[in-house]
């Protein structure tokens, strides 16, 4: 019993999310208690649907870019040519870590403009510190006997990083990946305080006009997905480290 | 014998000879929202201190350039950085038309990307110098007072960010501590639930999976919506539990803004203790046992002190998370350096955005700083004491 117990409460969020975010007028009668002065319940601005894919995609785009810079940029600094680089870019990722979401996005403001742009920065930018972080621990933490064998067995060196360094790194860079992906589904959020176009307009009409229903929704969607995005990752990042028999942390 | 070049002096060169001599040094507006026109270094500066700057940049650029001594590196990157700060408030004075109260003029996109290039400089330094905790806390202590000193100095207050500062004097110092005390005091109280929550989660282990999935959960939950739900909840309280309003527990404001930061400061600390406490080696917990230690003694004088290191890396990133995330409680009147950010966003005066964003990086960054140097001279400690 207690195997199945996890995934029916999963099939049971991910047929709840669908359903609010297709129809959310069923789930009227539940939100309007929370309403005050005839306030709608459910959000009337935009469809909830539209906003819960453009929040994704905003997301998307964002992670698969960090993605790529981030294990780029790992790869750079553990191979001999950069390694130069390396100590330096440890402090960075520290260093980096320190700047609040919300400086960033404004900050990012007057560079490009209000809308998805400074969203997609601050996203990028935040989401590549987790992946890189874990990218490099992934590449500098190989077991040294598996790295010797390939060398041994005659692969050049972009062989043993494809073949061996890569797929051994996977689980980690995977662990990083799953992070920054939950970091940024809730900073999207923000970034509606500079008209982008995610769910965090719901909540901001919310807190707006005192619609707590609002703020709910918008809160519990973004919630949910997180939560089933960061759940769907995990699993992924456990079935790599079987294959690499290497424990991901 | 050709010199040879430094790997990351040739990307500090490049960047530096791109801001210096193709982006704009300085931005000058009419007013504070019209867009700016661009300056370049020499038209931003007097005919002589222009060229002198760049006489400066190009010397710093070359030492980063070739593979030179590290004091010589230091010391470049340390003059390049004082002179545009110091020339930056020159340029700020130069371009305002004498007597004009309106005209607004802010470093622009060059400026940060010669500060950002030879930071990099310094930071590269600074790390490959392995400086003691100590030291680097003196590093910081010692570029806090010469930013102090050029704050005080009046030298600056021909800039726009500064300009801004002076309408809003007072409010910048009560935003300001409303921050600082919403980041400490939500941390405070973090420690204190969170601390004996991680010992219980660590003897009961039944409890574990159960309260750090809890936790896990609140960490998903966006700030800003999880500020907005906590309005209700405590306008709830405060009026129908006798003595909550007078105890300053409102519906919005600074109540569930604190809140807020609290709940998002159990996870790294409850999560910190719990590994913390089971990384304890079992030889240390078995010959306190042997010893005749009770329970209490055993949490003390053994486990606790050994788990410190882990558990203050979760206090470090609850600080720095926290001094980013109190920006938020603006939006739902909780005061802090958010205030500025959101007026500024929402009047689009970017110099009010960095009157809110450039505090609030700094407090974070020093934070993360003091307490990584803490950690490691406990951790370093530790290591000695057991060795």
């Amino acid at each position: 019993m207690k195997a199945w117990l996890p995934l029916l409460l999963r099939l049971a969020l991910v047929v709840l999310l669908v359903a609010f975010i297709t129809s959310p007028g069923l789930f009227e009668p539940l939100l309007k208690p929370l309403t005050e002065n005839n306030a709608p319940a459910i959000y009337n601005q935009g469809s909830l649907l539209t906003l819960t894919l453009l929040h994704l995609r905003t997301v998307l785009i964002a992670t698969v870019a960090a993605t790529i810079v981030a294990v780029a940029l790992a790869i750079l600094v553990t191979r001999p040519a950069g390694a130069e680089f390396l100590p330096l870019s440890r402090s960075l990722v520290n260093i980096g870590q320190t700047f609040p979401p919300v400086a960033v996005l404004a900050l990012a403001v007057p560079a490009v403009g209000f809308g998805e742009k400074p969203t997609l920065i601050a996203l990028f930018l935040y989401g590549l510190l987790p992946i890189f972080e874990n990218a490099l621990t992934g590449l500098t933490t190989l077991p040294a006997n598996v790295v010797e064998a390939a060398r041994g067995a005659g692969m050049t060196g972009w062989q043993r990083l494809t073949k061996v360094e890569l797929p051994l790194s996977a689980p980690i860079i995977l662990g990083g990946i799953r992070l920054s992906v939950v970091i940024s589904l809730a900073t999207a959020t923000i970034g509606s305080t500079v008209a982008a176009r995610t769910l965090g307009e719901v909540i901001i009409a919310g807190l707006l006009s005192n619609n707590l229903a609002f703020i709910l929704q918008g809160g519990l969607i973004v919630a949910a997905l997180a939560v089933l995005i960061y759940d769907g990752l995990s699993a992924i990042e456990r079935y790599a480290a079987r294959r690499m028999g290497r424990e991901a942390n | 014998m050709s010199p040879r070049f430094d790997k990351l002096g040739v990307v500090i060169a490049v960047i530096a000879a791109y801001a210096a001599f193709a982006a704009p040094f300085a931005t000058f507006r009419a007013n504070r929202i019209v867009p700016g026109q661009a300056r370049s270094i020499l038209e931003a500066l007097p005919a002589t201190t222009g060229p002198l700057l760049l006489a400066i940049l190009v010397l710093a650029a070359l030492v980063a350039l070739f593979r030179t001594p590290l004091i010589l590196r230091l010391a470049a990157s340390v003059v390049a950085l004082v002179a545009l700060a110091l020339l930056i408030g020159v340029a700020g004075t130069f371009l305002t038309p004498a007597g004009n109260t309106f005209a607004r003029v802010s470093p622009a996109s060059g400026f940060w990307i010669l500060i950002f290039a030879f930071t990099l400089l310094l930071a590269d330094v600074l790390t490959r110098l392995n400086l003691s905790p100590s030291a680097r806390v003196g590093v910081l202590v010692v570029a806090a007072l010469a930013i102090g000193l050029l704050l005080v100095s009046g030298r600056w207050d021909s800039l726009s960010i500064l300009k801004e500062y002076s309408n809003r004097a007072d409010s910048f110092w009560t935003e300001g501590s409303k921050h600082v005390t919403l980041a400490l005091g939500s941390l405070l109280a973090a420690v204190i639930v969170g601390l004996p929550l991680g010992i219980l989660c660590h003897r009961v282990e039944s409890l574990r999976a159960g309260v750090l999935n809890v936790l896990n959960i609140i960490q998903t939950i966006p700030s800003i919506a999880l500020f907005g739900l906590l309005i209700a909840p405590l306008g709830w309280v405060a009026i129908h539990v006798p003595g909550a309003a007078a105890l300053g527990i409102r519906g919005i404001g600074t109540a569930p803004a604190f809140v807020a930061l609290f709940l998002y400061s159990l996870l790294p600390v409850v999560a910190n203790t719990v590994v913390g406490l089971a990384g304890v080696p079992r030889a240390a917990n078995d010959a306190a046992r042997g010893m005749g230690m009770t329970d209490r003694q055993r949490l003390i004088g053994v486990e606790f002190p050994l788990a410190f290191p882990v558990i203050l890396t979760g206090i470090r990133i609850v600080l720095v998370q926290n001094i980013g995330l109190a920006t938020i409680a603006a939006l739902i009147g909780g005061g802090g350096f958010g205030v500025f950010v959101f007026q500024g966003v929402g009047q689009t005066a970017m110099d009010l955005v960095l009157l809110g964003a450039v505090p609030t990086v700094a407090l974070a960054f020093a934070a993360a700083i003091i307490l990584d140097a803490v950690i490691e001279m406990t951790a370093t400690k530790r290591r000695v004491e057991t060795a």
